[in-house]
């Protein structure tokens, strides 16, 4: 083919001798400085494998001259990241919890914080949202367990719910009343029967006001004679629509039977004091916090 | 069968010489007064103040990165308005397609950057090196002192004219009068000193040495532009029926020494179009794409035409219609006519019409808006008392440069109830007030609480009021309330 090669007019510029269709091509001659810049890249990229990892070995690759990975380039990062945020983290570690919604500055650093260090250490039980689930504490309502004041909620969650062998941490302990044969099954009906009308579930029948005289002997030591629920040793309110186990028949049959103990671990011992702070500030701020109990200990 | 030489082509070519030489006329004057203008407007742009009170920068047209603003002038633009941006990307690209129809590469000959610092660095050169043949001489001259104290010279002065090119660039990024004082005590970020490095380094490189081989090898706009031009654009034309046969000295030629049968044209063969063509080409041979209509061959023969007593205009701005109806005897059209024509018109009147529609916005924007961000995680919460509660996450932009008090107020939604981060439900009403910091984005974590009887999905309304100088401001964006199904 090459040998159709032919100057081409009116441009005077050789052709490279193919030819489709009449269709011819120029062979112009690329720029020399082109070529150059074609060489350097070529030396760039050679000088490239030098310094930085490159050429694959039998079990590993070349390191190059500077060292560099990947990984330490993130070490470095988030070096000088654990280094700007020095200051917030001192300045939450100095500040009272009490005193921490008072600083918008710093409680939105700590939500922050919290909100991270939740996603690690919380989503497992309490859910992504801090929604919870059955058995797990919807941590974004108005109904609170233990307490929902800021000082509380840092406190479940530094010493935990019925951690094993740890004498601060919160406790308390329902009985089986079914199981251990405190109670007998027509009892627990009749119990059953009554919870249901004080949460408003339905309406009184002769069963709840039998009810009634077995919730004051045996429940209203923890629960309250009216059962709203007694904070101070975790005993739930009982007349409101959130149930943590369920709130129909057969989940309170089952709770006033076998009783229910959930754990929380004491955190304390796994995170270091200002993640504890960020992550109560994180708790506190979605929306169920309460400032009752910071308002009366400030008085 | 090849009608080629035996000796084998080279598939490289090296960079033939360019030195064009120093010309007067009407189109280097045109060019000189761009070259001022433009340059003007590179340098000076950075430097312009305008106050805009204690909230924002001061510098008339600073592109914040940083912050993501755009400040020119009175107007400030947004992130999300870049609409704008894009609309002044389109008016360019009209704007190229209209030039490009009625006047040809008039943007390659005058006002691009490669072509106005070409220019300036071959003033420079004519000042150290001397004129074309000067030129020429001392490239091809052996290295010698003279020869290299004069490079030194050229290269430093190529070097000064880099490094301000460069350096003028960052002013349009930054406060510039700080900028400058930090960059020249070493305190400026990397990023400034690595833009002016390498912004002096292609300056240096393309205008210094590179210059036509920029346009012919490098840069996509010629190829573009040959796509646009039609035979009613203005070119740059020699007059081929007027000029041809060429021939050199005497104007009353005999028949012998060309020997053609007709009278010499009006081309004497001076070589001076090629002599002052700053990308080295013959603009006799045609149109071609190195040829970047700068019109200095214009001048040049314009000024040999009245040195023989003929009239200008034998290389001139002409259309290839107009050539082939001047060539058969016609006169030569107006050039208003020329550029006024139905498809410049309709590029035209594009133009205007974006650049219109966009002032005409401009001047009407609201300075805040409103969005609400329902959280999905949960959807909504049951609350103790039977209510349900949802969380939304307001987003308050304050795009005015004072901080504002902006009121918030729930629409539809009967029996709810909202506050926010700082209040508890006690404190729930319709409506919430939070201050918004002049030119910010303020996000406003609000809890929506409504009876739990109702639509599974129920549609409402946040709507944000503020004052802006004496106007009253508004917007509202729709939200929806989640229930529990039952």
């Amino acid at each position: 083919m090459a040998e159709n090669k032919r100057i081409d007019q009116p441009t005077g510029t050789e052709t490279v001798g193919h030819e489709w269709d009449g269709i011819e091509e120029l062979n112009t001659p690329l720029p020399r400085w082109w070529l150059w810049a074609f060489y350097a890249t070529i030396v760039w990229g050679l000088a490239y494998t030098i310094f930085y990892p490159a050429w694959p070995m039998i079990s590993s690759a070349t390191a190059g001259t500077l060292n560099w990975t990947s990984r330490g380039q993130l070490d470095q990062e988030l070096a000088a990241e654990r280094e700007k945020r020095a200051p917030i983290v001192r300045a939450i570690a100095a500040t009272p919890i009490e005193q921490l919604p008072n600083n918008a500055m710093l409680m939105q650093a700590a939500v922050e914080g919290g909100r991270a260090a939740f996603r690690v250490n919380c989503v497992q039980c309490h859910g992504s949202g801090a929604a919870g689930s059955k058995g797990y504490p919807n941590l974004n309502d108005d109904d609170w367990l233990w307490g929902g004041d800021i000082a509380t909620i840092h406190g479940s969650i530094n010493e935990g719910i019925r951690h094993p062998g740890h004498d601060g941490t919160r406790l308390s302990m329902m009985p089986a009343f079914g199981k251990d044969g405190l109670l007998q099954p027509a009892d627990v009906q009749a119990l059953t029967a009554y919870v249901q009308t004080i949460s408003g579930q339905q309406n009184p029948t002769a069963l709840a006001r039998q009810g009634a005289g077995l919730f004051a002997t045996n429940c209203a030591a923890c629960h309250g004679a009216d059962g709203k629920g007694n904070q101070a040793m975790g005993a739930p309110n009982l007349t409101d629509a959130i149930w943590l186990y369920g709130g129909d028949e057969e989940s309170i049959a089952t709770t006033i039977n076998n009783s229910r103990s959930g754990v929380m671990p004491r955190w304390g011992d796994k995170l270091d004091g200002v993640t504890v702070k960020m992550l109560t500030a994180y708790v506190y701020s979605l929306g169920g916090g309460q400032k009752e109990k910071v308002q009366t200990a400030s008085r | 069968m090849n009608d080629l030489s035996t000796a084998p082509k080279s598939l490289y070519e090296r960079r033939k010489a360019v030195y064009p030489k120093a010309v007067d006329g009407h189109y280097r004057r045109l060019k000189w007064a761009i070259m001022v203008v433009t340059l003007a407007i590179y340098y000076v742009t950075p430097w312009l103040r305008w106050d805009r009170g204690t909230h924002a920068p001061d510098q008339a047209v600073l592109v914040d990165l940083a912050h993501r603003r755009f400040y020119f002038g009175p107007l400030e633009i947004w992130p999300h308005e870049f609409y704008y941006v894009a609309g002044l990307l389109i008016m360019a690209g009209v704007g190229l397609f209209l030039v490009t129809s009625a006047v040809g590469r008039a943007w390659c000959g005058y006002a691009c950057p490669q072509t106005v610092w070409t220019d300036l660095f071959q003033h420079i050169e004519r000042f150290i090196d001397g004129d074309r043949n000067a030129q020429a001489r001392l490239a091809n001259a052996p290295w010698g002192p003279a020869k290299v104290a004069r490079r030194l010279a050229k290269w430093s002065v190529f070097l000064l004219v880099s490094l301000a090119t460069g350096g003028a660039w960052i002013f349009y990024f930054a406060d510039a009068p700080t900028l400058l004082r930090d960059f020249i005590s070493g305190d400026a970020a990397f990023v400034a000193y690595a833009t002016v490095g390498v912004l002096t380094a292609t300056t240096f490189i393309f205008g210094g040495f590179m210059r036509e081989q920029v346009c012919i090898y490098m840069c996509p706009w010629p190829r573009i532009q040959s796509a646009m031009m039609d035979e009613k654009t203005l070119i740059v034309t020699y007059k081929d029926w007027r000029g041809e046969p060429r021939g050199r000295g005497k104007r009353v030629a005999t028949l012998a020494d060309v020997g053609s049968p007709e009278r010499l044209g009006d081309c004497v063969d001076c070589d001076q179009c090629v002599a002052v063509c700053p990308t080295g080409i013959d603009i006799r041979e045609g149109p071609q794409i190195g040829c970047i209509t700068c019109a200095l061959c214009i001048d040049a023969c314009d000024s040999v035409m009245a040195k023989i007593g003929k009239p200008r205009g034998l290389i001139d701005y002409a259309t290839l219609d107009d050539c082939k109806a001047e060539a058969a005897g016609a006169a030569p059209k107006p050039l208003l006519k020329t550029v006024l024509r139905p498809r410049t018109l309709v590029y035209f009147s594009l133009w205007s019409a974006i650049g219109l529609g966009m002032l005409a916005t401009l001047g009407g924007r609201e300075r805040l808006s409103i969005s609400a961000l329902h959280q999905r995680n949960p959807a909504y919460v049951q609350l103790s008392d039977g209510h349900v509660r949802n969380n939304f996450t307001l987003k308050l932009r304050n795009m005015s440069l004072q901080p504002r008090t902006f009121e918030i107020e729930m629409g539809g939604l009967p029996g709810g109830a909202m506050w926010t981060g700082q209040g508890t439900r006690e404190t729930a009403a319709r409506t919430v007030r939070t201050v918004v910091p002049a030119d910010a984005l303020a996000k406003l974590p609000i809890f929506v609480v409504a009876p739990g009887e109702g639509q599974a999905s129920e549609d409402f309304s946040f709507t944000v009021r503020a004052r802006n100088g004496e106007r009253q401001e508004a917007d509202v964006t729709q939200a929806k309330f989640e229930r529990p199904a039952r």
